[in-house]
């Protein structure tokens, strides 16, 4: 389904996920974020930045990839996306939900 | 995104490391979706939060038909280190972590992790024989005061 974000008509699923990547901006991001109650920082972009590095290569996100990262610790990823730190971040950052349980 | 269960509460009481490993990724998966969770260790759940032991829980090989195998088979030295290691090796596949780990990542995430008082004093257990994410020794009812919420769930592992 259509949905306007940042004055732009934009493909996403039911639950809200951009179902075209390339359809994803930095606006729609903010967009996107301020509709979670989170307003982006610098820290919020880099853990973004991360995910869609993770993305591009293809390999799965889990909170224990998280740990590993090296950008961002557990406690502070749960502190800047509340309420599903993973669900929240891969919504702002236009890419599908991770399937994964762990 | 709103939901009804709002807390998970999960009470841990045995040492098999697929149990152990079920109330870990419920507890974890919980947080993920925003639900808070906590879990007590209780009886030889208490094993899985011993720094000495937490790295040497084993899958049972002795009276669990899910294994296939033959129980006296099972019960030979060696078959349960066998099956344990053959069962890390799958999960690692899988990028799940090791006990240790997944204890500081679910304490990271904000699960809360008690060790029941009464078990703790059976095994004349002290609180340095615990790993440094523990949050309290709990009675039952202190965790039952927990509980006291709406939306909240118990499940007994």
């Amino acid at each position: 389904m259509k949905k306007l974000i940042a004055n732009k008509e934009i493909d996403v699923n039911e639950e809200g996920y951009l179902v075209e990547f390339s359809q994803w901006t930095k606006e729609i991001g903010e967009c996107i974020a301020g509709e979670c109650d989170i307003k982006m920082t610098e820290k919020h972009w880099e853990v973004v930045e991360y995910i869609h590095d993770k993305y591009q290569k293809e390999e799965p996100l889990s909170i224990r990839g998280i740990k590993k990262s090296g950008v961002i610790n557990i406690k502070e990823f749960y502190n800047l996306f509340p309420g599903g730190p993973l669900k929240k971040s891969t919504l702002i950052a236009g890419i599908p939900k991770p399937k994964s349980c762990i | 995104m709103s939901t009804k269960v709002k807390k998970m509460l999960f009470i841990l009481s045995k040492a098999t490391i697929e149990n152990a490993y079920a109330a870990f990724v419920m507890a974890n998966g919980a947080r993920m979706e925003g639900i808070e969770s906590e879990i007590f260790f209780t009886f030889f759940g208490l094993e899985a939060i011993q720094k000495k032991k937490l790295e040497h829980l084993h899958v049972a090989t002795v009276g669990n038909p899910g294994m296939h195998i033959p129980t006296m088979i099972g019960g030979l030295p060696g078959m349960e280190a066998l099956a344990t290691k053959m069962m890390k090796k799958e999960m690692e596949k899988l990028d799940m972590p090791p006990i240790g780990e997944f204890l500081e990542i679910l304490s990271d995430s904000g699960c809360k992790l008690w060790a029941c008082k009464l078990a703790v004093d059976m095994f004349h257990l002290k609180e340095e024989d615990f790993i440094d994410e523990l949050d309290g020794i709990l009675t039952i009812g202190d965790f039952y005061n927990r509980a006291n919420e709406e939306g909240c769930q118990l499940l007994f592992i």
